[in-house]
Parts: structure tokens; sequence; C-alpha cells
């Protein structure tokens, strides 16, 4: 029952005070952003005139170059990682779990701490004095602490793929739970056999969630400043944590500004690739 | 199917160790978080009811959680119902509009939040934080709440109109009891981002720590770490406590709605 006409203008009254509170939290800032990234730091405050300078120091620097390779590489595999791993899960809760519900509490559960302090527990684990080298020495296991688990890409990752698994399981979950049960029935009847039916009915009709999955972790991953900060080091650390460097170390707003939007153009074109190249992929599968 | 099933179980556990250090070593005497254990002791729970730092910014996030959670479920609530109940030109991209925000790095919304401060000459406060977090809380709130308006017989609400009553009433008497369930949803979906948020408060705050900026305040101190691992222990049983409990009022929402419907 959808109203046109006079009423319209109390639709849009309606909407009006979530979209001016993003015009003032998001719009606003995110332009005065791009107006930062085009001046240069000069004291204080910033120099007159217009310029193109941070983004020709972003991109001439091979080390600013490096660290956004870095952290592409990282996201994408906490994606590849959290995908996999979580799709066995999700499988098992829809196809085959007698308690669906308590499947999911349990799965869930553990994402109800504190954010800061789930990356810092691997800390604990990973740690030069940590859980896995203490409880290594007490076994007898080892002589000397592993010094290779922690401040490095692969801490990163798997400290990444823990705390993202719930946005995998749910999405790639809900798209299987969706599958209509009698194709299977059907292609069975027809004589295929469990192998055949997954990779041609369960597989395909479950890629919209794990491509909604792949996104919800990819994007934010990219930006992740607590992991890398926590258990990266200086071989693990990301975007992120060079942009809060620029702003808040170094005081240099304008490059700051610009590793910022170079940060988020790559992600967002990243992610649109991704989007078409999966969808493109899906359609020739099919 | 078995090996699938041993497979999840095994998920499981790798899921839970981590997180089961917290209450492990928050009753372990020792400052030292390494094995073996050391015995048992509550001294860690004693010294955090003794800290009066860590109740100040403990009362900020729940101020800060409060405002969030109620301001993002109201504009939520009036978005959600536009967009539902209207048929608004541009809707799809005032929808993508207010989304945007989930698809940026926290750090660049921190950041340029405290670029409109200065420029504004606004000081970092406890109020710049809830905007930060109305950010990111609105598009989870419009979520929730356009599920629920899809959801329910619109049917409803013109029999209420119908019978004569005005759309004051018709909205207090029909759609927002409806809508309950999905308000309780949102409020603490809400309330639990902007509790757990760390970045955002970390640059808006100021000198009013949140809890999770005393948290991050704490970790470069490992003496003090046994009490943030018994802080977190109580912060998990009280999230599992409080979604037992929207799960349940939930549910009798659910039942509710289906008798009286």
């Amino acid at each position: 029952m959808a109203q046109t006409g006079r009423n319209s203008a109390e639709g849009y009254g309606l909407i009006a005070p979530a979209l001016g509170v993003m015009a003032l939290g998001l719009a606003a800032p995110l332009a005065l952003l791009l107006i930062t990234s085009l001046k240069t730091q000069s004291g204080l405050g910033f120099a007159q005139g217009w310029t193109l300078a941070q983004y020709a120091a972003v991109i001439g620097r091979a080390s600013y170059r490096v660290l956004f390779l870095r952290s592409l590489l990282i996201s994408g595999a906490v994606t590849l990682l959290t995908v996999a791993l979580a799709y066995p899960v999700a499988y098992f809760v829809a196809f085959h779990a007698r308690r669906k519900f308590v499947w999911l509490v349990a799965l869930t559960i553990p994402f109800w701490t504190s954010y800061l302090l789930r990356v810092f527990a691997w800390k604990i684990i990973l740690g030069f004095n940590g859980l896995i080298n203490s409880g290594l020495m007490r076994l007898h296991l080892i002589h000397e602490p592993l010094s290779f688990l922690l401040y490095n890409p692969f801490a990163v990752v798997v400290t990444l793929a823990h705390a993202w698994a719930a946005f995998a399981i749910l999405p790639i979950y809900v798209s299987l739970e969706k599958i209509d049960r009698s194709l299977l029935e059907a292609a069975a009847d027809l004589g295929d056999g469990a192998l055949r039916r997954f990779l041609r009915i369960t597989l395909p009709l479950s890629m919209p969630g794990v491509i909604g999955a792949a996104i919800l972790i990819f994007v934010p991953t990219t930006g992740d400043y607590v992991t890398p900060q926590l258990v990266g080091g200086p071989k693990g650390a990301m975007i992120a944590n060079l942009i809060e460097v620029q702003f808040v170390g170094a005081g240099n707003w304008p490059l700051g500004a610009a590793l910022s939007l170079m940060g988020m153009a790559m992600v967002a074109v990243i992610a649109g690739l991704f989007v078409m190249a999966a969808r493109a992929g899906a359609k020739a599968a099919r | 199917m078995k090996s699938l099933r041993l497979y999840a179980l095994a998920y499981l556990a790798f899921l839970y160790l981590p997180v089961l250090v917290l209450p492990v070593f928050s009753f372990n005497n020792s400052e030292f978080i390494a094995f073996p254990l050391s015995g048992f002791t509550i001294r860690w729970y004693q010294g955090l009811a003794a800290d009066t730092a860590m109740q100040h910014a403990l009362g900020n996030s729940l101020k800060v959680g409060f405002a969030t959670a109620l301001l993002s479920t109201m504009l939520g609530l009036a978005a959600a119902r536009a967009v539902t109940r209207y048929r608004l030109k541009g809707a799809g991209a005032a929808l993508g509009f207010i989304s945007l925000p989930l698809f940026i790095p926290d750090i660049v919304l921190a950041l340029s939040l405290m670029l409109l401060l200065g420029a504004g000459g606004l000081p970092l406060s406890l109020a710049a934080v809830v905007l930060g977090h109305l950010l990111i809380c609105v598009p989870f709130a419009l979520t929730v709440l356009i599920a629920r308006f899809e959801g329910f017989d619109r049917n409803l609400e013109e029999a209420s109109a119908d019978l004569g009553e005005d759309p004051l009433m018709t909205f207090w008497r029909v759609t927002f009891p409806l809508m309950l369930p999905g308000i309780v949803a949102s409020l603490l979906l809400t309330f639990i981002t902007s509790f757990d948020e760390f970045l955002l408060a970390f640059f808006l705050s100021g000198t009013e720590a949140t809890l999770p900026v005393y948290i991050w305040g704490q970790l470069r101190f490992p003496e003090r770490l046994p009490m943030v691992l018994a802080l977190g222990a109580l912060i998990l049983t009280a999230s599992v406590a409080l979604v037992i409990l929207a799960e349940y009022v939930r549910n009798l929402g659910a039942q509710k709605t289906t008798v009286g419907a």
C-alpha cells in the first residue's frame, strides 16, 4: 500500500533526519578529507593554494606501495581462509545438524566479547612468553620459545580469520538454508552422485552467500587498525597504521588524507571487480 | 557425515579457545599469563571493584551506548517507515548513502570526523563519539527495522484507520506493538555495537575514555593484564545474558503477535 502524491512529503520528512545525520557525520567530513588531501602541511596549518603533491607522494614512494600491497594480500588471504574454513561448518549446520538453533548460538557466542580482547587473546596465545610457547616448553617439546608465531603477517591473518568468522558463517548458512531441497532430490533421482549434486546445485546456489561473506570480510579487514597494531609488528603493519601515523605521529594531515582516500578507492575498485567477476563466473557456470 | 561433524566441532574449538583465555586466566593466581596455571584467586576481580577509572569509563560507555541505541533506532524507525510505506523517488540512493559507512574503514570515519570537529572549533567529546557511532549503527538499525516492517500485515494499519483511529493512535496501538520485536533487536544490536566500538571512540573521546579506550590503555602494562582479562570475562558473561534475554523477549513478542493476529 505505497502512497504517492501529497503523502510523499510525509515520507521524505521521515527519512530526512537519518539523511541529515549522514550528511553531517559522513558527507561533510569526507568533503573536508578531500579538501585536506589537496593541501600541504605548513607548521600547524596548511600552505596556501591547491596541489596534487600528496597523491604523487603516495604513488611515488616504494614503502607506501609495499604497505598497500601487503594490506591487500593480508585481507585477501584472510577472506579466502575465513570463507574456506567456515563453508563446511555452515554446510553442516544447514544440511545435517539436528539442532540448528543451538549450533548457531554456539557459533556466535565467541563474538559477544570485546573485539579488542578477542584480538589481544591471540597476542597472549602466540607471544614469546605466551600460551603456546609456555605450554610446549612445559611439555618439553621445545627448549626455547618459538619467535616466529607473533609480529608478522601470519599472526595478523590468523587473528583476523578468527575475529571475522561470524561474518562468513552466517551469510553462507543463510544462502544454503534457502536452497530448495527438492532440487537435490530431483538430481539424486536422475542419478547424480553426492559430489556432482554438491558441485552442480549446492555450491552454485550458495554463491550469493559466499560473495556476500567475502565482501563483508575483505572491505573492513583491509582497513583494520587494531589487529596489525597488536599482533602485526613492523612486518605486519597495514594501511590504517600508516594513516594513523601521518595524522597523529607525523602531523602530516594532507598526506594522511590522501592515503585514506586512495586506500578507500583501492578497496572499492577491488571489491567491485570481485563482485562483477563472481557474477560473471556464476553465469558462465550455469 | 561424521567427519563433517568432527570438523564443525574442531572449528568450534578454534572459535572458543582464544575466548576462554579470558575467564581461565582471570582466576589464575599469577601476574604472568602463561602455563602452568598457578592456583585460584579472585583478587583480579577485587582489583576491578576498586578501580574507579575503569568504572568511570564504564559509565561513559553506558551513556554513549544508550544514546546511540536510542537515537539510531529512532532514526532507523522513521527511515524504515519512509522506504517501506511511501513510494519515494531516490529511495534506493538514500538507502545506499545511509549504508555507505559500512564500506568505509573506521579509521577514515574517525579521522575525517576529527577534521570536521577541528574545522568547526568543537572539542573532542562523548557527543562526538555518539555522532561517530550513529554512522555505523543507523545502517544496522535500518536493516533490522526494514525487515520487520516488510514482515507485518499492512491491512492491520488500514483496518485501524477505517475504524476511526487517527494516525498517531494507529501508530501507537497497532504499528508500535507489531514493530516491538524489531525495535528491541535494533536497540540491542546498536547498543552492543557502540559499547564494543574502539577506534572512533579512541580518536573522538578526548579525555573522557570509554571502556574499550580504557582497556586499550591498560594493554601496555603487563601487570594490569589479569585484571583486563577479568573485565573481558565479565563483559562476555553480561553480553551472553543480554542476548539470551533478548531472544526470550523476542519469542514472547512473536507469540503475542501470532495470537493477536
